[in-house]
């Protein structure tokens, strides 16, 4: 029997999320036994190559890229689990929500002290994805199945949770695993 | 150095006899006489009264009636309720823009004019209708509306707003020397209890020959329940307050009548003062109370000289002051606390805070108000129309009272109906009557749904109108609004959630927060990008503020989508959508990506457009 596909992603986050997946140790050899890994930063796959049981999202969504790569992540995967506090609120980010969509681009493009942009316009290069006007969080775009909490969910919160999904079970995890303050 | 308007300040202070517990009469006259309260006057008010100048400052800001901002010598607040909004309140409002180039909310620049909205100004089966200071206008299309403010430019001094403005006095006491009023009283149906022809005095000199626990044992045989909302039996409520600490109680009448639709206190207020006056003498007799306060919602402040005068008469008659009707030891007096424009002062603690000069908010219970009240002393607080039975309870007993109504409500109920009827006013029913019975009393047809009790209350459609009108079936404060052919129940929850919205006073997160995103929600549902699990998240997320408010207000404002969730499901379910791909419908990608698109200059690579 084929072994369950995991593809992961960072959407708008600081990666923290998957360094958190990294964290569990020695728990990583278990894991390539369990699973095949699909789409994911660590093996550098840059799209989705078929059906997918497990799909983890880092990073809530501030532009349109992290749209279609979220739209993508649904179509494909069963179960979408939304990872960290930046996919469940928008995170830091989110902070910019604050600021008017104008001010963001003048502040990055135009008047921040390293900026050197002598065209004095706002950069229209199609390599740059346009911005949403205020950055969402992952389940205001699409259906969520499941939320680890946790600015990163520690490594053991991830492994509690992937090893219940594997064995077909909701993640209900202990309130110390979900707690943080 | 004092200016004169803080000299001025600390006159109205000294007139109060710089009594904080006063602060709110002290604010009114203030924002009366300079449009404002500003950080100069805050701080004279406060050095005189010798409180913290945030004390002052929350009161100023808590009420819509009192504000910072300089305000117009005029101020006129167009009501936006609902029944208002269905009769064109909109086209008034732009009638009224235009003529006097501002915006709602905004002051002319010569200082004479400000425009406001104002929640429900207890005129429903008049509408559209506004305040002019204290002064209101009922039924003003926006032709009217116009004319009037053209008039009232031409006269830039206006002594007497009310003789300029009223043209035709309404029915009864609306066109008494100390009101003289435009307001109609719409009086349908008198029945056995309020409204019926009386003599007074009878009761309350029954009253007086019985003892304090025989009076209320009258009350508890009748099985009088609480007119106000809540349906609290009246005696009990008066046994708990006699058993509160000895020494000084109150009895407050509670006038505050704010729930959107409710406008029969305001008539037996015109009507039945006596009546009114005389339940509260016995009230207080009965929890040994020699001080009552009537706490009158400043909308009707125009009603006011007119209640002050009866006051008097009365204290003349012997009916009021020390030895009321000639019985030693019995001292009983009432004063009128002048509201100022909040809904959520109706409630019963609030309403107490209000009356010592603070903010009206909410407190937390226990202590009820029976054992710490009004300045930390045992309080009664009831109804306009509860108090109005009592002395009907005394003079005719409490067998034909308790024979009106049905077994578990007795008595008769007021019903204030308007909204798509023909015949819109108040009606004197028996409780257990049934809803179509009062619908084909009042000219509706074919109604598509009723709001029964506000927008606190229930949302109904015809399914329910086999049922009775009474406290254990369809239970309500008064308020009737009907809704005919063409009326969408999904768009007027929404206005009653901003209703709710505005007047939370935001002390507790699932009542500030939760109600927001009710409507968030709904609206998006209504918009057509709603799915079918929004309708699990507004039952959730209704249940969730209704258990984790503090006060009623929070307790009861998600009723317009719970029940309509119930009543008008088909409604919800027609406007659902089924997204592809597990996408969500409220996502809107392209709005989310116009002004990227407008700040770059260019089109979406990956959505082609
Ligand atoms: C937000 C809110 C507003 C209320 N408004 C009123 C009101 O305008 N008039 C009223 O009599 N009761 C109002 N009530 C109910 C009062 O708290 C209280 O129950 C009532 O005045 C008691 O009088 P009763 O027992 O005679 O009904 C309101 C309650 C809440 C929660
Ligand atoms: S939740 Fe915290 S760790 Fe995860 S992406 Fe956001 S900021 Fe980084
Ligand atoms: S429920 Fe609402 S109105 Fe009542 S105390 Fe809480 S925030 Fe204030």
């Amino acid at each position: 029997m084929a072994k369950p596909r995991v593809a992961t992603a960072s959407l708008c986050g600081c990666f923290g999320c998957h360094m958190s997946l990294l964290d569990i140790d020695d728990r990583i050899l278990q894991l390539v036994e369990l699973v095949d890994f699909d789409r994911c930063p660590i093996d550098d796959i840059k799209e989705i190559t078929g059906p997918v049981d497990i799909g983890l999202i880092e990073g809530g969504c501030c532009n349109e890229e992290n749209v279609k790569v979220l739209q993508e992540f649904r179509r494909h995967c069963k179960v979408l689990v939304s990872v960290g506090d930046c996919a469940i609120n928008g995170g830091v980010p989110a902070l910019r929500n604050l600021v008017p969509l104008r001010e963001c681009y003048e502040e990055a493009y135009l008047r921040g002290p390293s900026v050197d942009n002598p065209s004095g316009r706002i950069p229209d290069d199609e390599e740059i994805p346009l911005l949403l006007d205020r950055v969402v969080p992952c389940h205001e775009v699409v259906r969520i199945d499941h939320f680890l909490p946790g600015c990163p969910p520690s490594a053991d919160t991830l492994w509690a949770a992937l090893t219940a999904l594997l064995a077909g079970r909701a993640p209900e995890l202990p309130y110390e695993l979900v707690k943080y303050d | 150095m004092t200016t004169t308007a803080e000299q001025a300040a600390a006159a109205i202070c000294a007139e109060h006899g710089d009594d904080r517990t006063r602060l709110l009469d002290i604010l009114l006259a203030v924002q009366r006489r300079h449009g404002r309260l500003d950080d100069g006057i805050i701080d004279a008010l406060a050095a005189r009264l010798g409180i913290p100048r945030v004390d002052v400052a929350g009161v100023v800001s808590f009420y819509s009636f009192l504000g910072d901002e300089p305000r117009g010598r005029i101020v006129i607040r167009l009501c936006n309720d609902v029944p208002d909004l269905m009769v064109g309140a909109d086209k008034v409002a732009e009638g009224l823009e235009e003529e006097l180039g501002i915006r709602f909310g905004e002051t002319t620049p010569d200082g004479r004019f400000t425009l406001e909205w104002a929640s429900c100004i207890g005129m429903s089966d008049q509408a559209p209708a506004a305040l002019f200071n204290d002064v209101v206008v009922p039924n003003l299309g926006p032709g009217a509306a116009r004319r009037l403010v053209r008039e009232l430019k031409l006269h830039p001094e206006v002594a007497d707003l009310r003789r300029l403005i009223v043209r035709e006095y309404g029915d009864g006491k609306n066109s008494h020397d100390l009101v003289r009023a435009a307001v109609k009283n719409n009086i349908r149906r008198p029945g056995e209890v309020i409204l019926a022809d009386m003599a007074h005095g009878a009761g309350l000199r029954k009253a007086l020959a019985m003892s304090p626990a025989e009076v209320i044992r009258e009350v508890k045989t009748a099985r009088l329940r609480g007119r106000g909302g809540a349906g609290f039996p009246t005696g009990m409520k008066w046994e708990f307050t006699r058993a509160g600490d000895a020494g000084q109680r109150y009895l407050v009448c509670n006038a505050d009548e704010g729930e959107p639709g409710t406008f029969k206190d305001r008539v037996v207020l015109t009507e039945r003062p006596d009546l009114l006056f005389e339940g509260m003498t016995i009230a207080g007799y009965a929890i040994g109370a020699s001080r009552g306060l009537l706490y009158l919602r400043g909308e009707y402040a125009y009603l006011r000289e007119y209640l002050e005068h009866v006051l008097s008469e009365r204290r003349g008659q012997g009916l009021l002051g020390e030895g009321v009707c000639g019985k030693a030891g019995f001292d009983f007096d009432i004063r009128i606390q002048l509201g100022a424009g909040a809904y959520v002062c109706g409630e019963e603690s609030a309403l107490i805070s209000s009356c010592e000069g603070l903010r009206g908010d909410p407190k937390n219970r226990p202590p009820f108000p029976a054992q710490r009240g009004y300045l930390g002393r045992p309080t009664s607080v009831n109804n306009v129309e509860t108090l109005c039975c009592v002395p009907r309870i005394l003079e005719m007993g409490s067998g034909w009272f308790a024979s009106l109504g049905s077994r578990k409500s007795t008595g008769t109920k007021l019903l204030s109906v308007s909204g798509d009827c023909t015949r819109r006013g108040v009606y004197e029913v028996p409780l257990g009557t049934r809803l179509r019975a009062v619908l084909e009393m009042c000219g509706a047809d074919e109604p598509v749904a009723v709001q029964v009790g506000g927008p606190s209350g229930q949302m109904v459609g015809p399914a329910d109108f086999e049922r009775e009108i009474c406290f254990d079936d369809l239970a309500t404060g008064g308020a009737l609004v009907v809704f005919g052919a063409g009326r969408d129940p999904l768009a007027i929850a929404s206005q009653y959630l901003a209703f709710f919205i505005h007047e939370s006073c935001g002390y507790c997160t699932p009542c500030r927060v939760g109600n927001v995103l009710l409507k968030e929600r709904l609206d998006r549902i209504r918009a057509g990008r709603g799915e079918a699990a929004d309708l699990d998240y507004l039952q959730t997320l209704g249940q969730t503020v209704k258990a984790a408010s503090r006060c009623g207000l929070g307790q009861t404002s998600p009723n317009p989508v719970l029940s309509t969730l119930r009543s008008f499901r088909s409604a919800y379910e027609a406007l659902l959508v089924t997204p592809a791909g597990g996408a969500q419908p409220g996502f809107d990608l392209e709005g989310r990506l116009a002004e990227a698109k407008a700040l770059t200059g260019r089109g979406s690579v990956h959505f082609g457009s």
